[in-house]
């Protein structure tokens, strides 16, 4: 029997039944969903699977990572490019537990993955059998929901059950483990159903209309009315509601670390981006404004700095999608639960146009000061050393804001996520709420599965680089064509700016030696270079961004440079300091 | 905000695992479960958890709200003992001499409410239900008497408030957005609440 027999069947349930093994079953399912791409690592435990994959390699990509981790982090990348489910494979035990970082960063930065892991059989469970290992009690915390298929025919309702709970209401990474028995088992195969309800779980709470009027009526009467804006905004593709919303009032808007392209950064109410490595004058004005309108964000400590001296004399009005996010960290004034897609408008709807321009350009004013502070001479800088700023103004004014960006995490991450420009959503790929080193490249690997057409840099340290660069494997076997721009200062450059700061400059193994990268990247039949001149800068970016094909770019910077404006740990927002 | 006790009650899917996932959020927190029930409730198919933790209502209300976002929780609730009427049971194995010789403790299982579960000739187990103050106090004097197993079971609950699941789950199982899903009592009131 070939697949397109099966298929044909879809959703109708019919009544004639045909036998399959619960591995087809598995493959089915994702062609129902529309899944393409997979991205995966085999083993003993989810063999049988693998051997059905043989037959859909037509239908259905398997990149083969070189770690479980990077399986992860990739197919994160695609779905946060994509906007669809990301979808995994890995075998038991070590091939699963190597999943959790992965797991455990989609959770925090809401990406909806589905997870499938091979299981050894059912009747071995919890006889610490070769490759065993509980999956379901590890991956439980970090998981929104996971499940143990232990008999064939529970696969295409698990299946659909998992990418129902990944994609809707907040979105998460769901983990399938399926034992080997259930994946080699035949069974009367009825079609696949999609999941659209599940008793228990409901996606989005009921909009409140009075609350939506409430809302309303504080903004309207709002003198200083300033909105900060995450991914959930990405997340309900509510982009154009967003935009419609602040502009029809002149909302100034700041984007967290997770909301970045949500809004083009050129925006005229765009005034920069929260939090402790931040811009100036939305983390000072946030203790000024009168009215705090937060949209699909969720107050992370980076954020909010020390919570007793957050925002105390604003009213908050919070959109969520998530009940348990509103009141978690700051006292909510009016909630507004709901898809913010749906919410948005009919907040917009009964706005009063309004003005607010002398409140919108002290943020300028602000604005100001930071650029002569700090801005300036990090991205026109007089020193010898080049800086992390100019490596990104340079490649700003080379692919003028149309790229998407992955990043790693340490300086070179907040550095990017403050000057890279972002003219559409979707295009900012990093590691938020974990905080992951050795995402930036993996990542960046599926978002280029996730969006093939467009330009995919992952800026990366020298340092997180060192975590998953096997993967320079997985571009080298399957072409995607991504760039990668290692920003070098010799340092776990991060950790050494808080020791310098904060621990007396005592630099506690934060000297970081790295390999010839660009050798690495040749050892891979990766093209590459390394400069460490100014002058050579803008003729070695646009060489990588030119070159057809997957490329490495090392840039040696200053060493000692530090990220400013900091708000630091423990202190007020307000208190953000610009050196 | 003061801590004091609080009961939960859940609502649940009947399905396995899920007790790590639930106590998993306690334990995220460092909050210690002082009492875990878990029973069929008063609709077939449907888990009751029964939860005591001693915490303040605010860390509670979060709690909650957490627990609710499980996908197998159906609602969670929380309660003070005032709003609930509550049991505990107690087994308590003394030797039968004591009983049959000092008529006194007889007298004083009577008083308790204390019903006989098995004699035999070298012990005597007894069984009651009742509040935790109640059933420590007739420990306490058992304890004199050479008491020689005591085991107390978790608590259960029933909220005096409440119509029970079955209109919830009906809502449910409708795909209709339950109207109230989630309380928010604070709307317009931050200034009185603020705390931190
Ligand atoms: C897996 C992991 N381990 C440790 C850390 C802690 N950490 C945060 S930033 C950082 C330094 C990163 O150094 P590098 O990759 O060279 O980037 P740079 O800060 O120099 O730009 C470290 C060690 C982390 N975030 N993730």
């Amino acid at each position: 029997m070939n697949t397109l027999e099966i298929n044909e069947q879809k959703d109708t349930r019919s009544a004639e039944a045909i036998e399959i093994s619960g591995s087809k079953a598995v493959l089915e399912a994702l062609l129902q969903e529309n899944v393409d791409t997979v991205f995966g690592y085999p083993g003993g435990a989810i063999m049988p699977i693998y051997d059905a994959l043989y037959d859909y390699s037509e239908k259905l990509k398997h990149i083969l990572v070189r770690h479980e981790q990077g399986a992860v982090h990739a197919a994160q990348g695609f779905a946060r490019v994509s906007g669809k489910t990301g979808v995994v494979f890995a075998t038991s035990g070590p091939g699963a537990t190597n999943l959790v970082t992965g797991l455990a960063d989609a959770m925090i930065d809401s990406n909806p993955l589905v997870c499938i892991t091979g299981q050894v059989y059912a009747s071995l469970l919890g006889t610490d059998a070769f490759q065993e290992t509980d999956v379901i009690n590890i991956t439980t915390p970090v998981t929104k929901w996971n499940y143990q298929v232990t008999d064939a025919t529970e696969i295409p309702e698990a299946i659909a059950k998992a990418f129902y709970i990944a994609n809707t209401g907040r979105p998460g990474p769901v983990l399938i483990d399926i034992t080997k028995n259930a994946q080699l088992q035949l069974f009367d195969y009825l079609g696949y159903k999609k999941c659209t309800h599940i008793r228990s779980y409901r996606p989005e709470p009921e909009i409140r209309k009075e609350y939506i009027e409430k809302a309303a009526q504080l903004i309207n009467q709002a003198k200083k009315p300033f909105v900060l804006f995450g991914q959930g905004v990405i997340l309900g593709k509510a982009e154009d509601e967003f935009k419609s919303f602040i502009e029809k009032a002149n909302l100034p808007a700041a984007a967290t670390v997770m909301g970045l392209s949500a809004l083009p950064t050129d925006h005229r109410l765009h005034v920069g981006m929260l939090g402790m490595h931040g811009n100036y004058a939305p983390n000072v004005m946030t203790n000024e404004c009168d009215v705090l309108i937060a949209v699909g964000m969720r107050f992370d400590d980076r954020v909010t700095g020390r919570l007793d001296k957050y925002a105390k004399q604003a009213k908050v009005i919070h959109l969520d999608i998530d009940p348990a996010e509103i009141d978690k960290n700051v006292k909510t004034t009016v909630p507004v639960w709901g898809d913010c897609k749906k919410t948005l408008p009919l907040l917009t709807a009964l706005l009063k146009e309004n003005d607010h321009s002398e409140w919108v350009e002290k943020f300028r004013e602000l604005e100001k000061e930071e650029i002569k502070e700090v801005i300036h001479n990090e991205l026109n800088p007089t020193t010898d050393a080049m800086t992390m700023g100019e490596v990104i103004r340079v490649l700003n004014e080379l692919t003028n804001g149309e790229a998407i960006i992955t990043t790693d995490v340490g300086q070179h991450q907040m550095v990017a996520c403050r000057y890279a420009r972002y003219n559409h959503s979707k295009s900012s790929v990093t590691s938020g709420g974990l905080g992951t080193m050795g995402f930036g490249l993996p990542a960046a690997i599926g978002a280029w599965y996730g969006a093939p057409e467009k330009t995919v840099v992952a800026i990366i340290g020298d340092g997180g680089f060192q975590m998953t660069l096997q993967e320079l494997g997985t571009i080298m076997q399957f072409g995607a064509k991504v760039k990668i721009l290692i920003l070098n200062n010799e340092f776990l450059g991060m950790v050494r700016q808080w020791q310098q700061l904060f621990h007396d400059r005592r630099y506690s193994f934060v000297n970081i030696t790295s390999p010839d990268f660009v050798a690495v990247a040749k050892g891979y039949y990766i093209e590459g270079e390394k400069i460490s001149e100014r002058k050579d800068l803008k003729a070695a970016l646009e060489k990588m961004l030119s070159h057809d094909g997957a490329y490495l770019l090392e840039v040696m910077v200053g060493k000692e440079n530090n990220v400013f404006p900091m708000v630091a740990q423990g202190t007020s927002v307000s208190e953000i300091r610009l050196k | 905000m003061q801590k004091q006790e609080f009961t939960i009650t859940l609502y649940t899917e009947n399905s396995v695992g899920l007790i790590g996932r639930i106590s998993g959020i306690f334990s995220r927190r460092k909050i210690n479960i002082e009492s875990l029930n878990t029973s069929p409730s008063e609709v077939e198919g449907i888990h009751r958890f029964t939860i005591v933790i001693q915490e303040n209502e605010e860390v509670v209300r979060k709690l909650c709200r957490q627990l609710e976002k499980q996908i197998d929780v159906m609602k969670a609730y929380y309660n003070t003992d005032d709003e609930i009427v509550w049991q505990e049971q107690a087994l308590y194995k003394v030797p039968a001499d004591v009983v049959t010789e000092k008529v006194y403790v007889e007298r004083l299982l009577r008083q308790y409410g204390a019903s006989t579960v098995v004699i035999r000739q070298d012990y005597i187990v007894f069984e009651t239900a009742g509040h935790r103050e109640e059933i420590d106090r007739l420990t306490e004097e058992l304890n004199k008497y050479g008491l020689i197993e005591f085991v107390r079971g978790a608590r259960i609950a029933i909220i005096k408030n409440s119509a029970g699941i079955h209109q919830k789950v009906l809502q449910f199982e409708n795909r209709e957005p339950s109207p109230h899903i989630v309380e928010n009592e604070y709307l317009d009131k931050r200034d009185n609440v603020f705390t931190m």
